[in-house]
């Protein structure tokens, strides 16, 4: 069967943000965007353009921004903050703790440059915690997009809810394959490929790996279930459990460390709710370097052959422990 | 009864009540919320406009913000005592389940709390944000926010000095409560302040300089410096004040910067200020 999902070309998420941007400032009068030096790494041009007044540039100042951003915030302005993820994160993490996440604010914390894939820049600015530091502070939502088209979604939906988020995306071209049409809910997991053998769950560009894992996989007999958690919080608990409870083992896929990321959120979930294998795909407490992007995912084992591997090694946990395939919605039971 | 007379029949209240809170939770601020007495007082009740009301955007009205959120005893006093939430509220400063937290928050929905503070050097940036908003929005009013002295120690209000200097945020008029003291002693032994004045100059604003436990100086130079406004620099007022001002054994001395008074104390505190208003009502007594 023809998956839904096929690359209809390449962009970078950065330009599904800044298309995006400029298309909530032509909806919403109250949108505003603020830059730490980097509007042009950020796409910003055409809101900048079209709407100066409503641009702030701020400089090499991050904290500061973010604490224009709960100024603008209180005042009812909905209030975009940009500059690369590490800046938006660690940098300025009190400053978000205090005056935008304790205080409530509606400011959305978008970061670009996330990750590996950032590249020849290196670990100063390859960003691997992130996700873990904004989704441990309260009332926090947490987004991931996976292409140009979701991460413009992401984008339309954000506006709309009114609290603090942090939306992450990245710098390198990368294969469009949602359809631009495709639901975007925050917190509602997206189902791209029914499975029975293994549930894969995947964020960020990881997905598009995750999707030709589960495709090779499919051509040797495995059914893998592929989930498209763009929110890590609040996480879809719901399709989670519903689709391990099914399939009775995980992997996950991140460009992240493995310590605080997806897995560890997805990992607590099963852990409470319904106890399965985990394996996964994440940065093994480890700094990043320079290099090409997809050459870094490979050699700090994110590549697609790394998702493979992990759906191979979770499915032998799966036998070796002699586990029952569970019918729907039945819980694991052991062979006797 | 003069503007003037009015605000001294308040000031004495409100460093009862910033007393009293303190040694009822036995923990607190007292230093910096005696010595800002006067101006807290000038600002509500005479210089701002502003709606007991309280709508959280504060369109077409002033906005103040606290950054050296530590001093919320004066800040509660005066909001309290000008109508945002009732006196006897006061009494639970500190306590579990109360609104009155150590340092402000809007979490727990206290009328008159904008932002959370506590954590030093983020203030200024947020009251840039609600001036620029105010701007965006043609809202004529303006936003006022204090700071202390040793919070700018923090890199963050550098930031946002040179922010607001070069987008010409003239709607805003800055306070820094430079009594010299901090916790660790005075500024100038912990981390010298250097010439102020000549620093907020040269990052580009318009500087005035004050004695802040001098009602009539406060009102005098607050209207000076909202004259100050539209003129495209961005206003700082040096407020010089004593830590602990109005309790004598209090005065300049960093020790009371953050501790609470025994009984002992808290009465003799109390003798030496007139109870105008009547004190919130507390199951206790001192």
């Amino acid at each position: 069967m023809l998956s839904r999902y096929q690359s209809t070309g390449k962009k970078a998420t950065r330009d599904g943000f800044g298309d995006a941007l400029y298309e909530l400032g032509q909806q919403h009068p109250d949108v505003v965007a603020l830059s730490a030096d980097l509007s042009g790494s950020l796409k910003m041009q055409k809101f900048i353009k079209e709407f100066p007044d409503r641009f702030f540039q701020v400089g090499v100042a991050e904290a500061n921004m973010m604490g224009i951003a709960a100024g603008l915030a209180t005042s009812g302005k909905i209030p975009f903050t940009t500059t690369f993820a590490n800046f938006s994160t660690g940098r300025v993490y009190d400053q978000i703790r205090q005056s935008i996440a304790y205080s409530h604010k509606n400011v959305k914390i978008c970061a670009s440059h996330a990750g590996l894939t950032l590249g020849e820049d290196g670990a100063t600015h390859q960003i691997l915690e992130d996700l873990g530091m904004i989704k441990m502070l309260p009332g926090f939502v947490v987004i991931n997009p996976c292409d140009y088209n979701q991460t413009k979604a992401a984008m339309h939906a954000i506006v709309k809810y009114h609290g603090p988020v942090y939306l992450r995306f990245g710098r390198p071209s990368w294969p469009i394959f949602m359809p631009e049409d495709e639901p975007f809910e925050i917190g509602k997991a997206i189902v791209m490929q029914p499975g029975t053998d293994v549930t894969v769950i995947a964020t960020g560009h990881m997905v598009w790996y995750a999707l030709q894992a589960v495709q090779q996989l499919e051509t040797q007999g495995i059914s893998a279930e592929l989930i498209n958690i763009h929110t890590i919080k609040p996480l879809d608990e719901e399709a989670i459990v519903t689709s391990v409870q099914k399939t009775g083992c995980v992997v996950t896929a991140e460009e992240h460390q493995r310590n605080g990321g997806l897995g560890e959120s997805v990992a607590g979930v099963l852990g409470r709710q319904f106890p399965a294998f985990v394996e996964m795909v994440a940065v093994n407490d480890s700094f990043g370097e320079s290099g090409n992007p997809t050459e870094l995912l490979d050699k700090y084992g994110l590549g697609v052959a790394d998702i493979v591997k992990a759906i191979q090694t979770v499915l032998q946990r799966k036998k070796s422990a002699g586990i029952h395939q569970p019918a729907n919605g039945q819980p694991l039971a052991a062979k006797s | 009864m003069t503007n003037l007379e009015n605000l001294q029949k308040i000031c004495p209240q409100v460093r009862r009540d910033i007393i009293r809170m303190v040694y009822f939770a036995q923990s607190g601020h007292p230093g910096g919320s005696l010595g800002c007495t006067e101006f807290l007082t000038a600002l509500y009740f005479h210089v701002m406009k502003h709606d007991r009301a309280f709508n959280m955007t504060g369109r077409n009205e002033d906005m103040f913000f606290l950054s050296n959120g530590h001093i919320s005893p004066v800040w509660y006093s005066v909001l309290s005592r000008s109508g945002y939430f009732p006196i006897k509220e006061m009494g639970t400063f500190r306590k579990m389940n109360s609104r009155l937290q150590g340092h402000p928050a809007t979490h727990e929905g206290l009328p008159g709390i904008r932002v959370a503070s506590g954590s030093l050097g983020q203030g200024l940036s947020v009251a840039i944000g609600a001036a620029l908003a105010k701007r965006l929005n043609k809202d004529p009013q303006l936003v006022y926010v204090l700071t202390g002295d040793g919070e700018l120690q923090e890199g963050q209000v550098w930031e946002a000095a040179m922010f607001a200097a070069h987008h010409k945020v003239d709607n805003l008029i800055a306070t820094v409560d430079w009594n010299g003291q901090q916790i660790d002693g005075p500024n100038e032994q912990v981390i010298s302040l250097g010439d102020l004045h000549a620093k907020w100059s040269a990052f580009g604003w318009h500087v005035l300089e004050m004695n802040g436990n001098k009602l009539d100086e406060v009102l005098s130079t607050l209207e000076t410096a909202k004259q100050a406004t539209g003129k495209g620099k961005p206003i700082v007022i040096l407020m010089h004040t004593v830590m602990g001002y109005g309790v004598d054994f209090m005065e300049g001395d960093h020790n009371w910067h953050g501790v609470a008074p025994s009984q002992e104390q808290a009465r003799k505190a109390l003798d030496q200020l007139e109870e105008t208003l009547g004190d919130f009502p507390y199951t206790e007594t001192i």
